[in-house]
């Protein structure tokens, strides 16, 4: 497999990022930071206030590189994309597809299957390392269930349903699942997160969205146009599409190892005045080192047979989908661990 | 209008290479850089940057632009040489190997000569190959078979071109030496067990 880049993440407030010759160079006010090699970068993450030069953006466009830009709490704000790569006849057909309910549901059963499959393995490693657990053996019984159902949907609306119940049961687990004091688990809230773990999980779900949305981009396919997703301007539906293949495994597991090993307390949360919970600078660093830490990690791609790095796994899963689209395979194999 | 699709010279090689390899990078537009690529690209640089010079009765021109409306091709061939004695046009092209067992380099070469003998009403009988690895000219006769296999080969690629379908792949010992193969995935792709995997996966 191709070799996995840096991704670069700028927290430090007020930063200057330019190219220099072959280099990216951050500077604050007067003082450079960091000096890398432009060739060896794939993405740069930039929180808060940050600026790029007009000349390194230029040069992000042209050579792939994804520059995104999120607030200090990591909310997505913009990414800035060059000429747009691939091929004209790839992006017909994903909207050729997307106009056809039944391709539709062909690849979002794909990846919901994924999604149910891959959170149900969540909960078997806790039974697993931990024993037996009557909560957690009902709901991945039920996961099982949910699983079978979901062979031959309908509709897609009987596909998201058998989705949303599917989550329902595993985020009803998932508290069982936390072994600090004080975080606690009572639901999934988004927009904003008013507990700690939900603020976790909403930050590694914006950054992995981040990397599918460029890796996506990076195939020649459209981020925004999605087949489980419904298009919604401005919403990157494709990426989220992608994304739940990835929640439960890569995400969820990243949050409950950080909580469970003590890496970030409840002290590592500021909460503000509209009840919203948000990772404080520090912490929001200690997660991005053991992110990107995780993306180091090499597992065998379960469909492509081949050893990858995890931080490889979103474009794996958009050349797939991409071949899936130009005719190579009947069907879209999404990521599922074994 | 309709503009008319060009197939530029390169295809005719990658096409020779691996169909595939052609669709992928000529459809798709997949480039993916090893280090042949590279290496080949930094031998280039010496070609193309070069400006027309003479040599005693030799005009040696670089980076030549080249196209035949009636082919329908068109590129750029490295170094044209043009006898300004008895103005005879030899094509030469550089390679960053050595002399190759199939045409491949043969054929790109006769595509170029048939667009300089359309372009300047000439006829062209021999042109050369130059391999960096051997440090040696290849010289090439464009007899008649050259010609037809030539010929057959840019069909083929129209063909291709106007399917817009990418072939299935076909794994091989060439897929080793070539930069596509993370894009391509020829072992995961030659067959497709998208169905089986699917299935797998409802059976917890």
């Amino acid at each position: 497999m191709k070799k996995l880049q840096n991704s670069l993440y700028v927290t430090r407030q007020e930063s200057y990022l330019h190219k220099e010759r072959e280099t990216i160079v951050i500077k604050q006010g007067k003082d450079k930071l960091a000096q890398f090699p432009a060739h060896a970068v794939a993405n740069i993450f930039c929180f808060g206030q940050i600026s790029v030069s007009p000349f390194l953006m230029g040069y992000c466009g042209e050579q792939g590189i994804g520059l995104v830009f999120f607030t200090e709490y990591g909310k997505f704000l913009a990414r800035i994309q060059g000429r747009q790569s691939g091929n004209v006849l790839l992006r017909r057909e994903q909207y050729r597809v997307s106009d056809k309910d039944a391709l539709c549901l062909d690849i979002a059963r794909s990846i919901v299957l994924a999604k149910i499959a891959n959170s149900r393995r969540v909960l078997q490693r806790e039974v697993r390392n931990k024993g037996a657990h009557p909560a957690l053996d009902e709901a991945i019984a039920r996961l099982a269930n949910c699983l079978r159902r979901c062979e031959r949907p309908d509709s897609l609306d009987v596909l998201r349903g058998l989705e949303g119940e599917a989550a329902a049961i595993y985020f009803g687990v998932f508290n069982q699942l936390l072994k600090q004091d004080g975080f606690e688990f009572k639901g999934r809230v988004r927009r904003p997160p008013t507990d700690p773990v939900n603020a976790l999980l909403s930050f590694l779900y914006t950054l992995v969205t981040q990397e599918i949305s460029s890796a996506l981009q990076g195939v020649g396919l459209d981020p925004y146009v999605g087949y489980l997703h419904v298009d919604r301007p401005g919403r990157v539906g494709l990426a989220l599409d992608i994304l739940e293949e990835f929640r439960a495994w890569w995400c969820d597991r990243l949050a409950l190892t950080l909580i469970n090993r003590k890496e970030v307390k409840t002290s590592d949360f500021d909460i503000e005045a509209s009840g919203a919970v948000r990772l404080k600078e520090d912490a929001r660093r200690k997660v991005l080192v053991a992110y990107q830490e995780k993306k180091q990690e090499e597992i065998s791609h379960p469909f492509l047979n081949e050893k990858v790095q995890v931080g490889l796994l979103p474009h794996c899963q958009a050349l797939i989908l991409a071949r899936h689209l130009r005719g190579d395979l009947q069907h879209y194999p999404p990521f599922s661990v074994r | 209008m309709e503009e008319e699709r060009l197939i530029p010279l390169s295809a005719l090689q990658h096409y020779i290479y691996c169909p595939r390899q052609c669709a992928l990078i000529h459809i798709e537009r997949f480039w993916a850089e090893n280090y042949w690529t590279a290496q080949g690209r930094v031998l280039h640089q010496r070609t193309d940057e070069g400006k027309p010079e003479q040599r005693a009765h030799t005009r040696i021109e670089r980076s030549v632009e080249v196209i035949s409306h009636e082919l329908g091709v068109q590129g750029v061939l490295d170094v044209l040489e043009i006898n300004l004695q008895d103005m005879t046009y030899t094509p030469v092209e550089y390679k960053r190997g050595k002399p190759k067992v199939t045409n491949c380099d043969r054929v790109q070469l006769c595509a170029q000569a048939l667009c300089l003998e359309e372009m300047r009403g000439v006829r062209i009988d021999s042109a050369a190959i130059w391999y960096w690895e051997v440090r040696q000219r290849e010289w090439v006769e464009l007899d008649p078979a050259l010609r037809a296999e030539t010929l057959d080969v840019i069909s083929q690629v129209q063909a291709l071109f106007s399917s817009q379908r990418t072939p299935r792949a076909v794994y091989g010992k060439y897929c080793l030496a070539c930069s596509l193969k993370d894009e391509c995935q020829p072992k995961a792709m030659q067959e497709d067990t998208a169905d089986q995997y699917l299935r797998g996966m409802l059976e917890p």
